[in-house]
């Protein structure tokens, strides 16, 4: 694989709640315009080290956190960051869709018109666009102006990806996006995230081992707050250097 | 006894009390109106009451009644808004918090009779507002206030954290999320309280018989300059309501129809408040439609 240009870039990443260190010292990059993969048992870290890359940790209280996470080159965590501009260039998806209340077309362009954006067509583009790459244009063209609650799990999943590629990010980030849907939905949205690879950096946190094998180009494997191993997606699978790694891989635990 | 029949007895004896609950209800309110209704004309609507004949109306006090409503829901929805947005988005969990909330919650159960002495020391007589709209409108302030503030924090911590996630995730700001987001999906929750604070404020009497007076001197209808004294717009003259007429015709009423005024009056009042009630759930209804795009 030819070396790739590096998104972002953490070094010795604490965090902890009150007492308790939820990350003992994580030190992982991600490059561009590939799926990284981010597994690990419940509770090891994956999805709050996921959380701290567009700063959505912020929102709990008694968070501590220390070591330092670059997106592009620049400290996220540093005081003075636009944590506004910063979520703009790395979106999220969440477990549970989380579409607004709103018709369908309303939620893709609900960054854009808050950024300000008016024309019409540049509005309609954007969301034939979006929704489009997000590969639920054909299902919902025609009903556009319904709302997003009266789709499915599945739909309601691909409209929030669509809403968060409508801000056009830089990198997009999916916490267990699939956990929560049946699996042809599952395979249609693991089928848009490789189409998407080409555009964005992906990160996607997943319990489903199958799912990080099929789509990712690396693996980072947590396990109780630590990275044990992180390597090509292959690598990890078929031959991992540690034994915690095999073992979870394996179905030993976890 | 087995759980099947246990289960068929609690289902009964809820539904008993539901329906004597029901039934309650619908006498106090069947009373009210089948005493009321027949004394309601056109007359006893717009007429000035009259202090010792037969005849009078309540026009003045119906329209104090809505004048003062309207003028406590101006400054009681902003101030319960602002409130409730701070508590339920931006207040972090520490003393100060626990100190706000502890206030609004014993405020919101002091007895309206204790907030209309307050009012009438402070308002009345302190900042020298006489018996008036405003110290009125204040004291009712006061007495709902507490009560909306609850109403505001509560239907928007109902709105799911998922949705703050989403609109935070999106970039979109703290405020914008607040505004855009949460406070449209938290509407219709927010309105009902609204609706039943209006109705605790039209119906209320004890709060206004020190504060907006007990007298409803003539109003000129063709007056609109709120400083002129005669305007019914001006919101420094005394102007006792349709609640507190009804409560000082029942105490010390010297008119030879007392008993068919106030039957009349309560009639109106409470098909005042049914009225809100409808009208404002159709009208949140529809903000929410065109909101949500549902």
């Amino acid at each position: 694989m030819a070396k790739k240009e590096l998104v972002i870039t953490s070094r010795d990443v604490h965090l902890s709640y009150g007492d308790f260190e939820a990350l003992k010292g994580i030190s992982l990059n991600f490059k561009k315009n590939q799926i990284t993969a981010l597994i690990g048992p419940s509770g090891c870290g994956k999805s709050t080290y996921l959380r701290l890359l567009n700063r959505m940790n912020d929102l709990i209280p008694n968070v501590h956190i220390s070591g330092e996470i670059k997106v592009d080159g620049q400290d996220i965590y540093a005081s003075g960051e636009d944590v506004v501009a910063l979520r703009k260039k790395v979106g999220m998806v969440f477990q549970q869709p989380n579409p607004f209340p709103f018709s369908i077309y309303e939620n893709v362009i609900y960054g854009l018109r808050l950024a300000g954006v008016k024309d019409r067509a540049t509005l309609d583009q954007a969301v034939e666009t979006s929704l489009k790459q997000a590969a639920i244009w054909d299902e919902v063209k025609d009903k556009l102006h319904e709302s997003a609650l009266s789709l499915s799990g599945g739909q309601q999943q691909r409209v929030c990806i669509a809403r968060v590629l409508a801000v056009q990010p830089e990198v997009i980030l999916l916490d267990e996006p699939t956990s929560a849907l049946d699996p042809i939905s599952s395979t249609q949205i693991e089928n848009m995230l490789l189409e998407l690879r080409d555009r964005y950096t992906i990160i996607i946190v997943t319990h489903n081992m199958q799912q990080a094998s099929r789509i990712s180009d690396e693996t980072a494997f947590f396990l109780a707050g630590k990275v044990i191993e992180m390597d090509d997606t292959k690598k990890i699978f078929l031959n991992p250097k540690e034994k915690e790694t095999e073992d979870y891989i394996s179905g030993r635990f976890g | 006894m087995d759980a099947k029949k246990i289960d068929r007895l609690a289902t009964t004896i809820l539904y008993l009390i539901a329906g004597i609950i029901v039934i309650i209800l619908a006498s106090l309110l069947g009373y009210i109106l089948v005493r009321g209704l027949p004394h309601i004309s056109w007359h006893f609507l717009t007429a000035p009451s009259q202090s010792f004949k037969a005849g009078g109306g309540i026009g003045i006090q119906l329209f104090n009644s809505l004048y003062l409503l309207v003028l406590s829901m101006l400054i009681s929805v902003p101030l319960a808004l602002g409130a409730g947005i701070y508590l339920a988005e931006y207040a972090r969990e520490n003393k100060l918090t626990e100190i706000i909330r502890t206030a609004i919650e014993i405020l919101s159960s002091l007895p309206s009779v204790v907030v209309g002495l307050f009012g009438f020391l402070v308002f009345v007589l302190q900042f020298g507002f006489g018996f008036s709209i405003l110290s009125g409108a204040l004291a009712l302030t006061m007495f709902n206030l507490p009560l909306l503030t609850r109403n505001v924090e509560d239907s928007l911590r109902q709105v799911s954290f998922d949705q703050r996630e989403a609109g935070l995730a999106l970039g979109l700001s703290r405020w914008e999320t607040v505004i855009h987001v949460i406070i449209p999906e938290a509407l219709p929750g927010i309105i009902t309280g609204m609706i039943l604070g209006a109705g605790r404020v039209f119906g209320e009497a004890a709060a206004l018989i020190y504060t907006a007076g007990q007298s409803a001197p003539a109003l000129d209808f063709t007056n609109w300059n709120p400083l002129n004294i005669a305007s019914p717009l001006n919101p420094l003259r005394p102007a006792e309501t349709l609640a507190v007429h009804i409560w000082k015709i029942n105490s010390e009423g010297i008119q030879p129809d007392a008993a068919a005024v106030s039957a009349g009056a309560s009639a109106v009042l409470i098909l005042a408040v049914l009225l809100f009630n409808v009208l404002a759930r159709v009208i949140g209804n529809r903000i929410y439609k065109k909101m949500t795009a549902a």
